[in-house]
């Protein structure tokens, strides 16, 4: 315990000292630069965009912005597009979530047999690239009369995310103490009563931590969205987006300004989601 | 109010040949206080936790009040257990800690709360009901662990080392306050440690184990008096006894010159099993008084001298056969001999104790 404290005060030291700091902004600056000059570019007037570069920038307009929310891809406006985007993330991201959850539960404190085998050919699902399973899942998806709704892109996200979904929460619940999980069984808890009151006050930050995952995924995703959810009704922000550079490809000034909107809410998710990386949830509880 | 019952129960761990608890048999009667010890790895967690219901049974019985709870949930067996690193629920306070099992079973609000408060006023724990286990210290919680049992005033109390976590001053506090509210609370209690001095001062009765066997179950006193094998003589007692395995005369055991004396009884014993011509004799350190050259003391060479302050212990060594056999002896602390001197070891008359050389069983 002496060596790793020692180790961890050293590591401080030298990660808190003016060189590394300095590289520290550097590295920040850099990285942000590129967002920046985005950002300016989406304020600027199209005449000025189509001359000179963001930096000399001198006059600035809503008219990108206001152009983007009231542009039309097939008769929808890019405000449908949004609640689109909407309207496939929540379900894509809470549907995995909630059968991972209990699948990791099961993994990791129930004691069946195959129990091993099981978690393994879950895990090597991952092994399968998504690319491979599209037009399969597509047939079945047009077979079975979904395609036009949210369903297909609904039902993907969440078959694809699974085996991540499982193995990230299954590591986390063997982490926590199994005598927690005894007591709750000695004090006459069943499956049910240990997972709500026992351990979900607990997982909230491995949940926080996928949940966000998911979301910037699935926020972001266009391959699954392009291949399931190319409908004007059903196509989120992002598809949305590619076909306004695609369909006009003389309104590629707007693409910045598009960008910022498809941005927001991840943006806000993340900052609010932000307490949820708490640690020490655990502090107490058991000792040695 | 129970009793226990453990009917050849055995526990074998899958692909380990050698059962982890083998055919144990136990009867542990109404309010007793039965203290399980072993060195590590002998069994008696895991025969706990099978009483628990932690651990599946193997095969034979588990009873308790004469039903079989073999293969019931740890629910269904109305136990409530202390764990070895206490295993608080970190998100809850003291009271709701305490309060978790009576929750679950939809015990009435004022009730919860009438016993959480005797409970916690019974432990010290008044103070501290509103804080999470996080902002406690080790004791507090040992105590919150404690409380968390004795709310639930259960047929049986299972203590898994509770005390092993607790520094060396504290543990001795909490080992007496936990015997006494074992006393007045009248719960039938059965208590796991590794640590003879907790089994000793503790227990009604204590079972000792080793490798999944029961070797011995009895009073401290007759534990002490006499161990019924060569393990139990030297597990029990601090420092551990004396043993060692010397050649037989027609008189008794034979340390080089002196020799301590058997009954004719004895002598056949000793022989008999395959103990051929020798015997294994034991005596306490205790028991035994530092003597001249010629009073019939053994003759050791003294290489160190532990002072505790009421006492003194003197270790040493002797060559007997050629071999250098060391002993321990509890000498005056005022006036503990140098290193290097050689002193003369006398044990007290009939306070040796003997053992078949080839069993280990007691003669």
């Amino acid at each position: 315990m002496q060596a790793i404290s020692e180790r961890s005060a050293t590591a401080r030291k030298r990660l808190s000292s003016p060189i590394a700091s300095l590289a520290t902004v550097v590295i920040a600056v850099l990285w942000s630069l590129p967002t920046a000059g985005l950002l300016v570019t989406s304020f600027r007037p199209q005449a000025d965009i189509q001359r000179t570069g963001w930096w000399t920038a001198t006059s600035f307009t809503l008219d990108n912005y206001r152009q983007v929310l009231e542009s039309q891809t097939s008769g929808r406006s890019l405000s449908q597009a949004f609640v689109n985007s909407v309207v496939i993330t929540l379900p894509s991201v809470l549907a995995p979530l909630a059968i991972a959850l209990i699948a990791a539960y099961a993994l990791a404190w129930i004691d069946f047999k195959g129990r091993d085998l099981l978690f393994v050919l879950i895990f090597a699902l991952q092994i399968v690239p998504i690319q491979v399973t599209l037009i399969p899942l597509l047939n079945l998806y047009v077979d079975a009369g979904l395609a036009g709704t949210y369903w297909p892109v609904w039902i993907s996200h969440t078959v694809y995310s699974l085996p991540l979904a499982i193995f990230l929460l299954h590591n986390f619940m063997r982490g926590l103490p199994k005598e927690l999980v005894e007591a709750a069984r000695v004090d006459g808890a069943g499956h049910v009563q240990i997972f709500l009151r026992v351990l979900a006050p607990l997982l909230v930050p491995a949940v926080a931590a996928f949940g966000i995952f998911q979301f910037l995924w699935v926020w972001n995703d266009l391959l699954v969205a392009l291949t399931f959810a190319n409908t004007p009704g059903t196509n989120p922000m992002t598809v949305a987006l590619a076909n306004l550079a695609g369909s006009r490809g003389s309104a590629w000034y707007l693409l910045s300004a598009a960008a910022f909107v498809s941005m927001l809410l991840p943006l806000i998710v993340f900052l609010s989601m932000q307490r949820f990386f708490v640690r020490g949830l655990l502090a107490g509880s058991v000792k040695g | 109010m129970a009793t226990v019952t453990y009917s050849k129960a055995s526990r074998i761990y899958p692909g380990t040949p050698r059962p982890a608890v083998d055919q144990l048999n136990l009867e542990i009667g109404d309010g007793e206080f039965l203290v399980l010890v072993g060195p590590s790895g002998c069994g008696k967690s895991t025969s706990l936790r099978m009483l628990a219901g932690l651990e599946d049974v193997d095969a034979g019985d588990i009873l308790i009040n004469d039903r079989n709870v073999t293969h019931l949930p740890p629910k269904a067996r109305d136990i409530a257990m202390v764990f070895q690193n206490y295993a608080l629920y970190p998100h809850m306070t003291v009271y709701e800690n305490m309060a978790f099992a009576l929750k679950l079973r939809k015990t009435p609000k004022h009730e919860i709360d009438r016993r959480v408060k005797e409970a916690a006023a019974m432990l010290q724990l008044e103070d501290y009901l509103g804080r999470k286990p996080k902002a406690l210290s080790g004791g507090q919680r040992q105590r919150v662990a404690m409380g968390r049992a004795i709310v639930r005033e259960p047929q049986v109390f299972l203590m898994d080392e509770p005390l092993s976590n607790l520094d060396a001053k504290l543990r001795v506090q909490t080992r007496s306050q936990i015997a006494t509210l074992q006393a007045k609370l009248g719960i039938t209690t059965v208590y796991v440690t590794h640590d003879q001095v907790e089994a000793m001062t503790m227990g009604h009765r204590v079972a000792v184990l080793l490798d999944g066997v029961l070797q011995q179950v009895d009073s401290p006193r007759a534990l002490y008096d006499r161990p019924a094998n060569v393990f139990v003589a030297g597990f029990m007692g601090s420092p551990a006894m004396n043993i060692k395995t010397v050649p037989l005369s027609d008189k008794g055991g034979r340390f080089g010159d002196v020799t301590l004396p058997l009954t004719r009884e004895q002598l056949t014993a000793a022989q008999a099993d395959g103990g051929g011509n020798r015997v294994t004799v034991g005596f306490r350190p205790e028991d035994t008084d530092l003597v001249g050259p010629n009073d019939g003391g053994i003759p050791i060479t003294v290489d160190l001298v532990e002072e505790l302050g009421s006492d003194a212990y003197v270790h040493g060594t002797v060559a007997l056969e050629g071999q250098d056999e060391r002993f321990v002896v509890r000498a005056d602390p005022r006036r503990t001999p140098r290193l290097t001197e050689i002193v003369y070891v006398r044990p007290h008359v009939n306070t040796h104790h003997a053992f078949n050389a080839a069993t280990g069983l007691r003669i």
